[in-house]
């Protein structure tokens, strides 16, 4: 039970570290390149900043919830 | 980091830290945590408008993580969230129509501040009699496993009045088979319109009081109803995000890098509900309302606004 419960232990740590490092990436990549369109479209055309703004909390929950769950399959299966 | 769109200097750890730990709390309750994300937006120095609709925005993210996972594990009742969201959309408008009326008497935030103290600790004190009363009654019965927690099978000291609410036949009545209930499309909706009007009124999803109400009101098995709360949460907080967006009050780059601490909090908060069982949680949700509570009673006293 103990043994079980450290493996799931060191599993989450390991996805932990490398969806930080992806993380850290995405930040980089998306903030970086989309930050000044962003703000540019909220002050220009508020409507369409909003459609967009909609767009990308679902897109991003939709990728990042995919990314976790093949990482969570990878990681355990790597574990066993 | 400088976040231009509200004009606002805040450290990403910060905002992933906060998105995790409003990710587990929204897993596990079925809440969009609104209580913690709206004065953690304000600790940085966001302005309250846009610290009302990032958190509509982050919400929205956390909330299509957690109910898709909820969605694997049989926990959404796709029917009755849908029916919900209608009504929760014009209970919404109703609760921002009376902010606006408060706002021309001049005492929005007094008002504002005593309905939500009521609000909060009413939810709490119920909460906390309810699952207290019935883990009495069920000790002994059977143990609490993870197997009968995945049972989705429900007790509540509560059923005989959500029994009585099931039986008043007011057409058209609506089969639920995921929830396992009968019950009129008048109540549904009343349900929604009330917990859409503190949505508007107090702010944030007011799964506080829609959860709770499902299981209370509705008879839906506790598990289901924090997925299918949080189901419903995602329309709802999207129409929410995007009326605040045009009035200019959403940083959607905040929102994005909040919710990737979301994601991973809202995985462990939903998987967290399948060791548990119904009255546990419920137990278990009672502190919530009174942290809201107790920020609410901070800021009339002091005058602070977070």
């Amino acid at each position: 039970m103990k043994q079980d419960a450290a493996k799931s232990l060191r599993a989450f740590a390991a996805e932990l570290g490398v969806y930080a490092v992806l993380v850290t990436g995405y930040f980089f990549l998306v903030l970086h390149v989309l930050g000044n369109w962003l703000y540019r479209l909220e002050t220009q055309h508020r409507l369409l900043y909003a459609f967009v703004a909609v767009l990308l909390i679902a897109g991003q929950a939709v990728v990042l919830d995919a990314l976790t769950t093949v990482l969570f399959r990878l990681v355990r299966g790597r574990s066993k | 980091m400088f976040f231009p769109i509200s004009n606002s200097h805040i450290n990403p750890l910060y905002l992933v830290v906060v998105g995790f730990v409003i990710g587990i709390l929204g897993g596990f309750f079925g809440v969009g945590g609104s209580f913690i994300a709206g004065p953690a937006l304000r600790l940085m120095g966001v302005d309250w408008n846009y610290a009302v609709g990032t958190d509509l925005a982050h919400i929205v993210g956390k909330s299509i993580v957690a109910a898709r996972k909820h969605r694997t594990l049989g926990n959404v009742d796709l029917k009755l969230g849908l029916i919900m969201a209608v009504g929760t959309i014009a209970g919404a408008e109703g609760g921002a129509q009376l902010i606006q009326a408060l706002k021309r008497a001049g005492n929005v935030n007094t008002v504002v501040s005593w309905v939500a103290i009521v609000v909060y600790v009413g939810i709490s004190v119920f909460m906390l009699w309810e699952s207290h009363k019935t883990l009495k009654l069920h000790k002994g019965r059977s143990r609490p496993t993870a197997k009968a927690a995945e049972s989705k099978a429900d007790h509540s000291a509560f059923g005989p009045v959500t029994k009585k609410i099931q039986g008043m036949k007011i057409s058209p009545m609506i089969n639920l088979p995921t929830s396992g209930i009968r019950i009129s499309l008048w109540i549904i909706l009343a349900v929604a319109v009330v917990g859409g009007f503190f949505s508007g009124f107090l702010g944030g999803g007011a799964g506080y009081i829609r959860m709770p109400s499902m299981v209370y009101v509705l008879g839906v098995p506790t598990h289901l109803a924090v997925g299918t709360d949080l189901f419903e949460i995602i329309i709802s907080a999207s129409y929410g995000t995007f009326t605040h967006a045009i009035k200019g009050n959403v940083d959607i780059l905040i929102a994005l890098v909040m919710h990737t601490g979301a994601v991973i909090g809202a995985q462990i908060g939903v998987v967290a509900t399948q060791y548990f069982a119904g009255p546990k949680i419920r137990l278990a949700f009672v502190p919530l309302p009174l942290i809201g509570a107790a920020i609410v009673i901070y800021t009339l006293v002091t005058g602070h606004k977070f």
